[in-house]
């Protein structure tokens, strides 16, 4: 064990605990005016799409800039997203997802 | 909440096994793997990072990138906080130590579903089903590193944003929220393409609500139901 490594962990969930916790720990929070709920409620399905978004869209270029990527994985996550709508069964869709991706690669149509 | 887990568990097993892959090669032992992602648990930031690791980056430099990687935590925190500001402050603490994007996007999903925070539901989904296999999985690739094969051939991968594309989804109820997500990804991706990913994330997250408050609808609610105690 690196001694180091663990000091380094210890600042690097310092630095992500309170992020997760102040939101949940502050008094205030229980008592949120209609604008903040709705504007909360929101934020849900915001972030979701956006983290989704931004994993499948955007890599980091050979010159470590991000750079805009289209590829077999959006047809994937598009076909889970229509699952979910058609079927209301993540797991169905996420198989596909996965299943779909699997085969591309064993075709030589993708990589990783 | 816990079959929906299911995919989504298998995809992040999957992307421990890759990050202790990438940590051995940064110079982490198992040890110090299985001891970064207990006390983190941030598979993003935890990933971000290794490069600066390996180059020997200041310290001050890879804390600022985990904080601003793992500052979109704390729109989950305030989405799930109105389920749970009846809760004693203990438990909430401890809740709030497995908030991670999946956690959340299952968890969000299920209290809106049932009206109130199922607790236990919640902290068998966090520590039992996200945590400890993310902590063993790690080491397991830091310790296997060299002689198993990249697990994303499988297309596991794919599934981490399939899943939040799902969940977001699911969590649609109306134009607001159809607007508050498309919003999201064409302001997440431009800032990401114009910045950083991890900015863009957050940007999309912010954006997104504010121009779905600006759509008409009825005023929403959490659909908080504080179950007697």
């Amino acid at each position: 064990m690196n001694a180091s490594y663990v000091a380094l962990a210890v600042l690097m969930a310092a630095a992500t605990y309170p992020f997760r916790a102040v939101p949940m720990l502050v008094p205030q929070m229980r008592r949120l005016p209609q604008p903040a709920l709705t504007y909360v409620r929101l934020a849900g399905p915001a972030i979701l799409a956006s983290l989704a978004a931004v994993s499948v869209a955007v890599r980091t270029g050979a010159d470590g800039r991000p750079e805009l990527y289209v590829g077999p994985e959006w047809i994937a996550v598009v076909a889970c997203v229509a699952v979910v709508i058609w079927r209301r069964n993540l797991l169905l869709g996420l198989l596909l997802a996965a299943g779909l991706m699997a085969l591309l690669r064993a075709l030589g149509l993708a990589v990783i | 909440m816990l079959i929906d887990s299911v995919g989504i568990e298998v995809s992040g097993v999957g992307f421990a096994l890759v990050y202790g892959l990438a940590a051995r090669a940064a110079g982490m032992s198992p040890l110090d793997v299985a001891i970064t992602s207990a006390l983190v648990y941030a598979g993003g930031a935890q990933f971000a990072v290794l490069g600066y690791i390996a180059a020997g980056a200041p310290w001050l430099s890879i804390v600022l990138v985990t904080a601003l990687i793992n500052s979109r935590h704390f729109l989950y925190g305030a989405a799930l906080a109105p389920y749970t500001a009846h809760l004693p402050a203990r438990l909430r603490a401890l809740m709030a130590y497995p908030l991670s994007d999946e956690t959340f996007a299952l968890a969000i999903s299920h209290f809106r579903r049932i009206g109130y925070a199922d607790v236990p539901g919640y902290l068998l989904l966090g520590l039992g089903i996200s945590v400890l296999p993310w902590i063993v999985a790690s080491a397991a690739g830091a310790a296997l590193a060299g002689s198993i094969m990249d697990p994303n051939i499988f297309g596991l991968d794919v599934i981490f944003p399939a899943a939040m594309a799902g969940l977001a989804v699911g969590l649609v109820t109306g134009r607001r929220e159809i607007i508050a997500a498309i919003t999201a990804v064409v302001v997440g991706v431009a800032v990401a393409l114009a910045v950083d990913p991890a900015i863009g994330i957050i940007a999309g997250g912010v954006a997104g609500p504010i121009v779905g408050m600006l759509i008409p609808g009825p005023a929403l609610s959490a659909d908080v139901e504080v179950p007697a105690s």
